[in-house]
């Protein structure tokens, strides 16, 4: 066990995720990080829901923008709330992140990739009908 | 003593290399060495922890993915039935996002009133946290009543089951996220604040603000697509 | 409601002999355990020194434990499996099918859940603290209560022996054949929740590996200079992380169908089985790198020790180690080509498959290498790696074989993809444990397995796997499909009865396993393992006592270079005296806890009640599981000191050992 206990100010190359280290490549820090995270929030989801029912937008565009305001979103969260930033000390915590991103893309665009083509060779419902007549 | 070991994996010659017990040194590792990136000994408690949980929440997210997956898959069989734009009420979801989001920022302040060990503030803004998190799963469930009362539960369609399993999960997550919360408070009342207090509190916050992340791709992906189904 | 749910006498087997008689058997033998150990008054040194144990040298044993005697389960099943298909030729045998299929989905489900996912978990909980330099994982209690979880789902398979029955639906639990409408018992019921309760356990194994191998290591330690086995397993517990739970999600959409008549893999009301299939798939490759990487990380250590070589190509290996587990998200259509995705999928995820074979590539061809002009030494451990290398081969090539779709079709579920799978899993996972036990077992225990006996066991188990799978390879390429009760076709019957003679000789094999035991238990003063250094090790795990103190090291070792301990020992041989003795200070243990040991009580209760149906059982179970947790996060004490007499005590026996080897070197 390491004899080290508690909260280690002194470890400057090194931070727990979530942790916030002033001055580490933070947009800015203590109340007004987190102030001026929930405020980009609030703007991307309102920008969310009014794109959503909006006739401004061309129709097929809508869930791309949707999908791009939600990464925004998610990024705002993981800056300002969750204090990830890129500078070195924060390195373990971003590659663990990304391992996971990479996972989570992979089952679900693996999924839907497999589960659309499934039915190549199978007979739809209709053709069914008619051989079955 | 040289103070840095060299990172590159460049090996001392055998001349030079002193005593792999250092006479004098701590056995914890330098203060002043990186820990992470392996030379400095093992890192402290604190990020330890951190870590760990942040591990753990990577498999949390993988769980979500893998629901999301059927979800995507299964969205458009409605076998006959009710589909998202029959059922989603926005409104009802915009207030849910408003009441997550915003604790999301009241846990953050709590974060801040506990690294100044205010016990006063940090119990304050996680109460309002758990309020406004209580209030988000009252309104989902009541969601999930009335759609169960429409005859629009989950054992009507695959559709209905993975829409009900995706929101169904995160909202247990939050449900179980509100009883840590519970004790911890409690702990904090009892103990005030120790070391182990300040870890769980930062493994506590990590959890929240990625339930909050998770709800985005939620509400994005299901109603705010769904709903146009 | 009923007090008891579903659960009458009626599930008890009284009429189907085998069940009955093989658990009362068991229950028999449980019996006579508990009651010698009561009598022995043992139940307070098994309470304070393993039950409640954090020590992840002492999980590690009992995480080993757990899989041998499930492995020897696994290996029953087996036998009845083949003696079954060599007499059942256009006759009914003896195991009607709805006992057969139960046998292979419990074959299966153990090999792999509960026999080498624990051995793999228990060697890399024992070995890595200490190859890292450190006094124990991250998280030790957590490592405590993944174990009893662990423990507690191999506890509900084998309850189902006895009251009820097992799934039949194979070892992953394909739908509609899983769903309530074909499985209505409790089968597929047991299987989810022990399944669902060990994942758990796994999960935080994965976790915890993770977190120590990433930021507890000695100081100077870089990730550079780990030993080979800490980087495959952390590439393994990567793994574990990252797929265990869509195995998790996957397997609570099917519960969701059974329990509350959800319709994810439903033949009615747009449910999609194959979706089953894919997800469950998406774990499931990933999950067999998760076996073979920590079996990689073994043959590394033994290769480079018994060659008297550094490991050749290290980064190299790392790389290749990474890539693989990377790829691994990549290729799991594999196991379902036949399902129907069309060429253009097949062939993306065929070339994948073709690609990953690269990375063992690497890895073989740097073992290889490694031994060229070394001094090699042909003990156990370095019997079981060659036979390692040549099986492997052999079956990463059939492997490679079947990654392209158009032989798959032919081949699919045929006895030529059971040859593949257990070629890769034997010759891979299972010869790469039996290395590393015999290698490491002196450590464990402080001292070594006979020799003679292990190279018999070698040899026997070698011969026999190749006669079994084999005779497979055969019986595939002529048609043959698995998992037959009886078979009709008579030509298949030469191979099928030697298939069965293979079985015998691997049973001699493990039979000699289990007289190495027995004969190195007794005459351990004469194995005894005087040094600590049995092999002439290279990593720090040598460099302590066999068994090593509860806090491994007394100061922790400062690493300049890759193979620490070769080092340290290179330089006091050449200096004819060992380093000067450190200054002490005290340091901080974690104190034992029966968490551990209480949660996974609980959780046998809920998973029993949950199969059954017994609700308020249920309840009661989370309500105890929860207030466990409080009672833990509530303790005052996390740790106790050790001072510095004790240290300098242990320390100064530790010295006074090498002291007296180098002078016997001289």
């Amino acid at each position: 066990m390491n004899d080290r206990d508690g909260y280690d100010a002194a470890d400057l190359r090194d931070s727990a995720p979530g942790e916030e280290l002033p001055g580490h490549g933070e947009p800015a820090s203590g109340i007004l990080g987190y102030a001026l995270g929930f405020g980009l929030a609030v703007l991307l989801t309102t920008a969310s829901f009014y794109v959503a029912g909006s006739q401004l937008i061309w129709g097929p565009s809508i869930p791309v923008l949707l999908v791009v305001l939600a990464i925004a979103q998610m990024g705002v969260h993981l800056a300002f709330f969750l204090h990830i930033t890129t500078s070195p000390d924060n390195t373990n915590n971003v590659l663990a992140l990304a391992f996971g991103a990479l996972v989570i893309f992979l089952i679900i665009f693996g999924s839907v990739w497999i589960m659309a083509h499934l039915g190549h060779h199978q007979m739809t419902p209709a053709v069914m009908m008619q051989h079955m007549r | 003593m040289s103070a840095a070991a060299p990172s590159d994996g460049r090996r001392r010659g055998a001349s030079e290399a002193d005593d792999p017990y250092r006479l004098g040194r701590h056995n914890g590792g330098g203060r002043d060495e990186t820990s992470g990136h392996g030379s400095g000994g093992p890192a402290s408690k604190h990020i330890i922890v951190g870590y760990g949980f942040w591990i753990f929440l990577l498999s949390d997210i993988v769980l979500f993915s893998a629901f999301f997956a059927a979800y995507a898959v299964l969205a458009g069989e409605t076998a006959g039935g009710p589909s998202g734009r029959d059922l989603f009420d926005l409104r009802n979801v915009a207030i849910e996002t408003a009441l997550l989001l915003t604790s999301s920022f009241t846990c953050g302040l709590a974060s801040i009133a506990s690294r100044r060990r205010d016990a006063t503030w940090t119990q304050i803004w996680l109460l309002v946290t758990g309020v406004l998190g209580a209030g988000f799963v009252l309104l989902e469930m009541r969601e999930f009543v009335v759609m169960i009362g429409m005859r629009a539960g989950p054992s009507r369609s695959a559709f209905l089951s993975s829409f009900f399993a995706l929101v169904g999960c995160h909202g247990l997550h939050v449900s179980v996220g509100l009883l840590w919360l519970g004790t911890m408070m409690a702990q904090l009342w009892v103990k005030s604040f120790r070391p182990a207090i300040q870890r769980r509190l930062l493994c506590f916050s990590l959890f929240w603000h990625t339930l909050d992340i998770i709800w985005v791709g939620l509400f994005t992906i299901v109603y705010l697509l769904g709903a146009g189904r | 409601m009923k007090l008891l749910g579903k659960l009458d006498w009626s599930a008890i087997p009284i009429h189907q002999p085998i069940p009955l008689i093989t658990s009362l058997t068991i229950l028999l033998l449980i019996g006579g355990l508990l009651g010698w150990v009561t009598v022995k008054r043992w139940w307070p040194y098994l309470w304070h020194e393993w039950i409640t144990s954090v020590d992840h040298k002492r999980i590690g044993v009992m995480y080993c434990l757990l899989g041998l005697v499930m492995l020897m389960r696994g290996f029953a099943d087996a036998i009845m499996m083949r003696t079954q298909q060599a007499v059942a030729i256009s006759a009914p045998g003896f195991l009607p099918p709805e006992h057969f299929d139960q046998i292979f989905s419990a074959h299966g489900t153990i090999m792999i859940f509960f026999g080498a996912m624990p051995l793999l978990i228990g060697m890399m909980n024992f070995v890595i603290p200490l190859q890292l330099g450190v006094r124990d994982v991250a998280f030790p209690t957590l490592n405590s209560t993944g174990f009893w979880l662990t423990a507690s789902g191999a506890l509900l398979v084998n309850a189902s022996l006895l009251i009820g029955e097992f799934s039949r639906a194979g070892w992953l639990p394909y739908p509609p054949l899983s769903e309530l409408a074909y499985s209505p018992g409790v089968g597929v019921d047991y299987y989810l929740w022990a399944i669902q309760i060990s994942g758990i356990g796994t999960l935080m194994t994965g976790v915890n590996l993770v977190t120590t191998i990433l930021k507890m290591r000695a100081p100077g330690m870089d990730y550079l200079r780990m030993p080979m086995f800490c980087w495959t397993s952390l590439a393994a517990n990567m793994l574990i992380v990252a797929a265990f739970p869509i195995l998790t999600a996957t397997l609570a959409m099917l519960t969701l169908d059974r329990y509350l008549g959800f319709h994810f893999f439903t033949n009615d009301a747009g449910g999609n089985m194959m979706m089953f299939v894919n997800l469950i798939w998406a774990w499931g490759h990933p999950e067999v790198y998760i076996l073979i990487l920590p079996a990689f990380g073994i043959f590394s250590e033994v290769f480079s020790t018994f060659s008297s070589k550094p490991l050749f190509g290290y980064r190299s290996m790392v790389a290749a180690t990474l890539f693989i587990c990377i790829v691994s998200f990549t290729v799991w259509l594999h196991h379902f080509f036949t399902m129907g995705a069309g060429a253009d999928v097949n062939a993306a995820f065929g070339i994948a498959t073709s690609i990953i074979a690269v990375g063992t590539g690497v890895k073989i061809y740097n073992w290889l290498f490694t031994m060229y002009r070394g001094r090699v030494r042909f003990a156990t451990p370095m019997l079981w790696s060659l036979g390692f290398i040549v099986t492997f081969s052999i079956g990463g090539m059939t492997g490679v074989l079947l990654a392209v779709p158009p032989a798959d079709f032919v081949l699919h579920n045929s006895m030529f993809l059971v040859a593949h799978f257990h070629n890769v899993i034997i010759g891979g996972v299972v010869f790469g444990l039996f290395a590393g036990l015999t290698y490491w077992f002196p450590k464990a225990f402080g001292f070594r397995l006979h020799e003679g006996w292990g190279k018999a066991a070698f040899w026997f188990s070698l011969a026999g796997f190749v006669i079994v799978f084999g005779a497979f390879y055969v019986l595939g390429l002529d048609g043959m499909t698995r998992r037959l009760q009886h078979v009709d076709v008579v030509e298949w019957e030469p191979w099928l009865l030697v298939s069965v003679a293979g079985v015998g000789v691997m049973l001699l094999g493990v039979l000699c396993q289990v007289i190495q035991l027995i004969v190195s238990i007794r005459s351990r003063e004469v194995l005894r393992d005087e040094s600590g250094d049995p092999w002439d090790g290279r990593s720090l795990e040598w460099s302590t006592l066999s068994p090593p103190p509860h806090f491994n090291f007394a100061v922790l070792p400062d690493v300049h270079g890759r193979e620490a301990y070769w080092t340290t020992k290179a330089q006091a041989i050449e200096r004819e005296a060992l380093a000067p003795e450190p200054d002490y200070s005290p340091i901080h243990m974690p104190v034992n806890s029966a968490t551990g040991f209480i949660t996974a009580f609980f959780s046998t209760l809920i998973g029993f009640a949950l199969v059954w149906h017994i609700w308020w059982l249920v309840a009661l179970g989370f309500v105890g599981a929860y207030a466990t947790f409080v009672v833990f996060a509530w303790r005052d004490q996390e740790d106790y000191e050790i001072g510095i007499d004790e240290l300098r005590a242990s320390d100064r026996e530790r010295r006074h050992v090498r002291q007296n080897w180098l002078e016997r070197r001289r």
